[in-house]
């Protein structure tokens, strides 16, 4: 933890902000919001955004801060370990896999995306993009090939491209940079990085906003794709598509809003909860996490969401923006055009991409720590033990996503069960023990201690009632629309059909049962360990 | 872009920023926050110190 020095002074405290802003600063701001954006008509989709952020987001944050110190102070880091001390039940502990699943699936994609981006970077270092030239189709093309959309496997190379086109390579660098980084546990680094490259990420976003704004109507051919009906795609709540009250009467929407909440915010990852159990009793846990919660937000609604789809509008049009493979595409087929009409785009470019790289480095390290303490205080491995099996668990399931490519099919579901069904599910059961099982008094309690901020009395209202139920309706509508509505269900349907999404589902259910297995011989050594506790208790 | 879109975009990028600029100044002027104040990347687990 940061042991600072007796003086305090303002550059400290705002390296603070920006260490806090910098850890919850991630990919899915700048490229996967967009991207749902995009798919679910923009204005609309910022209803159940704005609603989950307030409902779940900020509440589960807190609620996660404060279980996750309550556990530490009672010897346990690991979701597992903390459930166990809240819930004295025998089910307890393995509700944890899925904050050990969770985690670890997703850095399974999201390191790949990390690799796209230090390949986008490379591209600008070594001018691969000059050949482009201003035609948007181009780009898009690349990222097709690159990417492997056409058909599995095709990410292993691009034709032409040598090493720059290659994915394999670019996740191999990413996948060593993230191992060495935390075998060797650099947190100083991260922190350092946090505080200086995350405000270069910000101004780097600000120059490529003020230079989307400004495109006004880059091909006079088409004249109605400029800034301004880009803008309006994003933000108006109706669209010529589809109506605003069809728009919100859609439950998939709902549940994607919260998803994305959650998944920007690091909120139903198993990931905050672990890393508070190392809090000290009297930290402040309201507002460090508002802090983050508000940089993350600034990042994502004011640069992400003013950056990608307007530009992508202006430059593919409204038909490409509904035909997205993955919601984190439409990034890496849009901003290089951006990029291209800058002056200085080359170096905007470059370092946008960097940044961003470094910045999703930043929230990929922490991911693993949730397994790590799970492998470490159940099993008793060393950490360096236990980053070398994490290390080979990944490794195989990186592989899979970047093999089975075809339509980015794979990273798809795997974003979908996991990114957004799975933590919300997790979600939903902490808010749960939080504030039914530990007790919502206890638990305000806890979130209170060494507060910064008054925290609201309302607020226990809304994590023991609202927040759940909120929750649990949205579920119950979206359970509905798969099981008994053929014609509008799409994520079962793909299930029974589709044989790469029926791979990347036991892929899920392999992992799943390994932690399931783990867990319970972690619970043996708990009980064992307090067996002998209660032998040498006189 | 309608007025429905510029009132949403007004209302979600204002509202945003106002939020970070709330809590910046607050950070700012609350003695110790250098001290209590975390993220999980000053966060260093007892693990690293240990090998």
């Amino acid at each position: 933890m940061n042991q600072t020095g007796p003086k305090e002074t303002w550059a400290s405290r705002l390296g603070v902000i920006l260490a806090v802003m910098g850890s919850a600063v991630g990919l899915g701001n700048f490229l996967r919001f967009p991207g749902l954006a995009a798919q679910y008509d923009g204005g609309a989709f910022m209803i159940p955004y704005f609603i989950a952020l307030l409902l779940l987001g900020l509440p589960i944050a807190w609620v996660e801060w404060a279980m996750g110190r309550y556990g530490g102070a009672r010897g346990y880091n690991s979701s597992p370990g903390i459930y166990r001390a809240i819930w004295k039940h025998r089910a307890a502990p393995y509700a944890g896999v899925l904050a050990m699943v969770i985690p670890v699936v997703i850095y399974m994609y999201y390191v790949y995306i990390e690799a796209w981006c230090l390949a986008y970077a490379c591209r600008y270092l070594f001018d691969a993009w000059e050949k482009f030239g201003n035609d948007p189709a181009q780009y898009r093309e690349y990222f097709r090939q690159f990417a492997g959309v056409y058909g599995n496997g095709q990410a292993l190379s691009t034709e032409g491209e040598g090493l720059l086109g290659s994915g394999i390579f670019f996740l191999i660098i990413c996948f060593v940079a993230n191992f060495v980084l935390i075998y060797r546990g650099l947190t100083k680094g991260i922190e350092w990085f946090c505080k200086w490259a995350m405000p270069a990420l910000i101004v780097c976003a600000l120059i490529v906003l003020v230079r989307v704004l400004t495109l006004g109507t880059p091909d006079p051919a088409k004249p109605d794709q400029n800034v301004l009906n880009g803008l309006g795609y994003m933000w108006n709540p109706n669209t010529p598509r589809i109506g605003f009250w069809e728009s919100l009467s859609n439950p998939q929407m709902w549940l994607e809003a919260a998803g994305q909440i959650f998944f920007s915010l690091s909120v139903g990852f198993g990931i905050i909860i672990t890393y508070a159990s190392y809090l000290r009793r009297n930290d402040d846990i309201a507002l460090s996490s508002l802090t983050a919660v508000s940089g993350n937000e600034f990042c994502e609604v004011a640069l992400g969401g003013l950056i990608a789809v307007p530009a992508a509008f202006v430059f593919l049009g409204p038909e490409v923006l509904q035909q997205l493979n993955s919601t984190f595409e439409l990034g890496f087929v849009t901003l290089p055009n951006v990029f291209g009409q800058m002056y200085g785009g080359h170096l905007v470019g470059f370092l946008f991409f960097f940044l961003l790289f470094l910045a999703a480095i930043t929230s990929s390290l922490s991911m693993l720590q949730p397994a790590i303490a799970l492998l470490e205080e159940g099993l008793g491995l060393g950490r360096k033990a236990s980053v070398a099996l994490l290390g080979f668990i990944t490794a195989v399931g990186s592989a899979f996503v970047v093999y089975f490519s075809e339509n980015l099919l794979a990273l798809d579901t795997l974003d979908f069960w996991i990114g957004t069904f799975a933590i919300y599910l997790l979600a939903t059961f902490q808010v749960v023990l939080f504030g039914w099982i530990l007790g919502i008094e206890r638990g305000m309690e806890e979130l209170r201690r060494g507060a910064e901020i008054r925290v609201p009395s309302f607020v226990k209202y809304i994590i023991k009632y609202v927040s759940p139920l909120y929750l649990l309706v949205i579920f119950g509508f979206w359970c509905y629309r798969e099981f008994f509505d053929p014609e509008k269900a799409v994520r079962l349907r793909q299930i029974r059909e589709n044989l790469i999404v029926q791979l990347s589902v036991g892929l899920i259910v392999i992992v799943t049962i390994l932690f399931f297995l783990l867990i319970a011989q972690s619970v043996k050594r708990w009980r064992a360990a307090e067996l002998r506790q209660q032998e040498k208790t006189p | 872009m309608t007025v429905g879109g510029w009132i949403v975009m007004i209302l979600s990028v204002g509202g945003v920023t106002l939020l970070l600029g709330w809590c910046v100044y607050k950070v700012v002027t609350t003695p110790g926050s250098t001290e209590h104040l975390h993220s999980q990347a000053d966060i260093e687990t007892p693990d690293v110190r240990e090998e």
